[in-house]
């Protein structure tokens, strides 16, 4: 499909080069990015085969798998109700009837854990929703109308970003009253949407000048149209790749955040609390300690398994 | 060692006949997850002072990669040099010391790309990258290495070289882009230049400016001068001697009139019948029929046999010569012409 | 180059304006009490109140608000706590302790990120690249806190090769909660800039000054290395706000005098106005910073300066 070297077979000797070898470089990419069902499929299935082949992916998976079953049907996997607490039984460490021990109101340590994991996989879940859904909007239009309406985005993304997302997610949430699963996604969604905007509007503005783009909208098709079909299922392998790291990060900011106290409140279970709470007895329950940082740590590192073999596998350039 | 003067004087002409760069049965594969790809299979030239040996082929027949063997940018890993010889003034460059061939790079061959947007270091002006020619090698000075550079620059005719030495390649127009990768190359007076594709990114006209500047250039400075490329129009004017490639190998050489003029094998003679001419508008087009062959599973015997109209097969060929399963040597047909087929004789008389 | 800078200091203006409205507009204008907001549940007498809303011109209309609140910040008036106390004195008491521990974190992350990043990318597949690869992995999935926490055990506690708390000891009580601040960054910066090494050695660019027979050396560490770091300089910069947000932790887990434990105890202590003015002061910090990395950025990748 390159015109710069044309099959010897028929094309005529003297080619006509492109001005630039810079547009011809992003005329090759466009193409390699080529919409075509054919080639998409190729890339899944491809990228498929390598994953399962991917023991990082595996492990990753595995341990993604566990903690989402975790946090959907916590008694899967302990019948113990962590709130079921025996004062007498504080802080005391692992033993044959308590796998982690007890906390410092003497509530069995491992139910606790466990149930931790709900709060953080449904706040990583319902903040990347949010981040991907405003990314795509405002993405696809500062990339696709260009212009005023990018200017005016990108200084829009400019301010967000002045705002790290900790310090952001701290202001927001010091003045919320409530500080639950939805406060909290939506103060790391508010502070957390650049980057995906930013990957969404590279890839429309780089794609949106291909053949086949340009084919869409002569033959009328509308914006809408042009933009789901043809321009944004370029921006799906990046996007992905993006968010399942981001959905690694996102666990960690709640964790952080509720370890601060500024995010999830008690009773709740988290696993930023329960770190929390372990502060003080580091000297003699480190086992309080030990164990949410364990989980949470298992968990993000699943996803950032998971992300980096995605990386790996949707990448063109490492085939 | 060399005075710093001789980029401006002409070459001494005329000298010994002896080739200065001879590759001898090169062989080089590239080992993939996908198997292994035969790029280069046996292929042998030589260039000698004041020669411009052409090297023709389409993508894949492995022209550039003989001479990124020759300049030791071979990808290595995927790419493997499997055997052969490289000879500069009759010592192999295979078989030295990274640093010794270092040496050779540069002052003794050098080399021109096809893209120069993508070949110069966008961080460092142009006048700096020509002048690290000058300090790597010869120790100059900064300030002398400079001056040289504009010197370079002012003779592949950049305009205004005193003071765009301090511009980056990204402010250059792709013509004037490509004279400075010249000039970068000339700088240490090689004796061997290696353009590879010096013209496929350029406008037409363009191309026409820069292959008058690398012939003036090799007549001023006696250097050989090895062309590579895939498009007829632009060795026609400039090429003394021709090495046509196909599937890895070398197929055909000669003398460029007489090869175009009269082909000896039948892919060079499906490439010339390809051209369209003014004489011809409105007639069909003839383009050689079938794919470039996969690399990785050359056809057996002749590699050009899926294609050529002239295959014999079975009873129709002589004994040795079955195309499908004999293997034609490159052998002289002609005085000073060779050709890998076996009926060239045929193709020749007819 | 000049008319670079000039563009992106103009282009800073309006970031700074619209990051501090931001700010502003979340505290003063969302739905409910700002006061109530600020203070938390503390108990204050209608008179109190009624002299706080005076005070943060909430009776002005909301612009106004904004107005006499920039000129506050102007001026360096970042409001007052509860207590009484001037968010303007807790800023310039603790700065010098934050600025200190965020400059020997991002010494780490430079020093360690980068040449880890480098002897990885070089010699891609390797042993080290392999060490390199996996333990940023395992680093980047530890949150700062946990990390904190384990290193104060393992490395204060257990082995007490560094204090566990406090800056009593001078630069050297800085070391651990540096090398804690620095963890997440120092593993990022080390994959980016092996991973960036790594797919520059590809480049054309590198491909021709090996054809120029230059040293190895040479081609690496000239040609190769200076476009390399382009992507890392750009990270570090942005990533100084997680390192700010980090800094919050690991004070609060360190015990270190500083900015980020003013923040902690604010939370805790329910003083909104002191949290929100020091979270200000970082805003600006971290906004200006990366002006300087821009600027850095123009001065390492020529391609800008004429944008």
């Amino acid at each position: 499909m390159s015109n710069r070297e044309p099959d010897f077979g028929g094309a005529p000797s003297v080619t006509a080069a492109p001005e630039r070898p810079e547009e011809q470089k992003a005329a090759e990419t466009a193409v390699a990015h080529v919409g075509g069902a054919l080639r998409q499929t190729s890339l899944w299935s491809d990228a498929w085969r390598q994953l399962r082949r991917n023991p990082f992916f595996v492990v990753g998976g595995l341990m993604f798998l566990t903690f989402t079953a975790m946090a959907v049907v916590p008694k899967l996997f302990t019948r113990i109700d962590p709130r079921a607490c025996d004062i007498s039984n504080s802080a005391q460490g692992p033993s044959a009837d308590a796998w982690f021990g007890y906390d410092v109101y003497g509530c069995d340590y491992y139910a606790n854990v466990i149930y931790g994991a709900r709060k953080s996989m449904s706040i990583g879940l319902i903040t990347i929703i949010g981040v991907l859904i405003i990314g795509l909007v405002v993405g696809a239009l500062s990339g696709y109308y260009g212009g005023w309406t990018d200017s005016v985005l990108a200084r829009i993304t400019d301010v967000f970003y002045g705002l790290p997302l900790i310090l952001g997610a701290l202001v927001l949430l010091s003045v919320l009253t409530t500080r639950g699963v939805w406060q909290i996604s939506l103060a790391l969604i508010v502070f957390g949407w650049m980057t995906a905007m930013r990957l969404v509007r590279a890839t429309v503005v780089s794609v949106k000048e291909a053949d086949y783009v340009q084919a869409a909208r002569a033959l009328g098709s509308s914006t809408r149209r042009v933009l789901s079909r043809h321009i944004l299922p370029n921006a799906v392998a990046p996007l992905l790749v993006y968010s399942t790291i981001a959905v690694g990060g996102i666990i960690a900011a709640e964790a952080t955040l509720s370890f601060l106290g500024i995010g999830l409140q008690r009773p709740a279970f988290s696993w930023g609390l329960q770190i929390d709470a372990s502060q003080n007895r580091l000297r003699d329950a480190a086992h309080l300690l030990l164990f949410p940082s364990l989980f949470l740590s298992l968990t993000v590192l699943s996803f950032i398994l998971m992300g980096d073999a995605l990386r790996d596998a949707l990448d063109p350039k490492l085939r | 060692m060399a005075d710093t003067t001789t980029i401006l004087e002409p070459g001494t002409g005329g000298g010994s006949t002896a080739p200065v760069l001879e590759v001898d049965d090169l062989h080089v594969e590239f080992r993939t997850d996908r198997g292994v790809v035969n790029a280069v299979n046996g292929i042998s030239y030589t260039v000698g002072q004041h020669e411009t040996l052409a090297i023709l082929g389409e993508s894949g027949s492995g022209k550039s990669v003989s001479a990124q063997a020759i300049m030791g940018i071979l990808d290595t890993p995927p790419g493997f040099v499997t055997h052969g010889a490289i000879r500069f003034r009759g010592d192999d460059m295979l078989k030295m010391p990274a640093g010794q061939q270092r040496k050779i790079r540069g002052p003794g061959i050098s080399i021109v790309f096809q893209d120069a947007l993508s070949s110069l270091n966008p961080v460092f002006t142009v006048g700096h990258q020509i002048a690290e020619m000058f300090r790597a090698h010869r120790g100059t000075s900064r300030q002398e290495a400079k001056a040289h550079a504009i010197e370079l620059m002012e003779r592949v005719r950049i305009p205004a070289a005193a003071q765009r030495v301090n511009d980056y390649p990204h402010q250059f127009s792709g013509g004037m882009r490509q004279r400075v990768m010249i000039a970068m190359s000339l700088a240490l007076d090689p004796e061997i230049l290696i353009a590879d594709e010096p013209t496929t990114a350029l406008d037409v006209t363009v191309q026409a400016q820069i292959m008058e500047l690398l012939k003036d250039l090799q007549r001023q400075t006696g250097m050989g001068l090895v062309l590579i490329t895939h498009d007829l129009g632009v060795v026609n004017e400039v090429a003394d001697r021709v090495a046509v490639m196909y599937a890895g190998k070398i197929v055909e050489t000669g003398n460029i009139d007489e090869v175009f003029s009269l082909p000896a094998h039948p892919y060079t003679e499906g490439l010339m019948a390809s051209v369209p001419h003014a004489e011809t508008k409105g007639t069909r087009l003839h383009p050689i029929t079938g794919q470039p062959p996969n690399l990785a599973a050359i056809p057996p015997g002749c590699s050009f046999h899926p294609r050529c109209p002239r295959a014999r097969f079975g009873d129709l060929a002589l004994p040795g010569r079955e195309c499908a399963h004999d293997v034609p040597p490159l052998r002289e047909v002609l005085p000073g012409r060779e050709s890998a087929c076996h009926y060239s004789e045929e193709l020749l008389d007819g | 180059m000049g008319r670079y800078v000039a563009r992106r200091l103009l282009l800073m203006i309006p970031v700074l304006i619209g990051a501090s409205f931001l700010i502003f507009w979340m505290v003063y204008a969302l739905p409910g009490d700002p006061i109530r907001a600020l203070g938390g549940d503390r108990p204050l007498p209608p008179a109190v109140v009624a002299q706080l809303r005076e005070d943060f011109n909430l009776n002005d209309p909301l612009l106004v608000q904004y107005a006499k609140y920039v000129g506050g910040l102007l001026q360096g008036d970042f409001g007052t706590a509860f207590n009484g106390r001037p968010v303007i004195d807790t800023i310039t008491q603790r700065l010098p302790v934050t600025i200190r521990l965020a400059l020997v974190a991002i010494g780490f992350e430079i020093v360690i990120g980068i040449l880890a990043g480098i002897l990885a990318g070089i010699r891609r597949g390797s042993y080290f690249d392999n060490l390199v690869l996996v333990s940023t992995t395992f680093v980047v999935s530890i949150p700062v806190f946990v990390l904190g926490f384990i290193a104060q055990y393992t490395l204060g506690l257990k082995l007490g090769i560094f204090p566990i708390a406090g800056v009593n000891e001078g630069l050297y009580s800085y070391i651990l909660p540096g090398l804690v601040l620095a963890s997440l960054s120092l593993a990022y910066v080390a994959r980016l800039t092996r991973t960036s090494l790594a797919e520059n050695v590809r480049n054309d660019y590198v491909r021709t000054a090996r054809a120029k027979g230059l040293k190895p050396s040479v081609v690496i560490g000239k040609h190769t290395l200076r476009n390399s770091l382009i992507p890392v300089v750009t990270f570090i910069g942005a990533d100084l706000g997680a390192l700010l947000g980090g800094a919050i932790v690991t004070e609060s887990v360190f015990n270190i005098p500083g900015l980020g434990r003013a923040v902690y105890d604010g939370v805790r202590n329910q003083e909104g106005v002191l949290v929100v003015g020091i979270v200000t002061m970082f805003v600006f910090f971290y906004i200006f910073f990366n002006l300087l990395v821009d600027l850095l950025y123009a001065v390492l990748d020529p391609r800008i300066r004429y944008e």
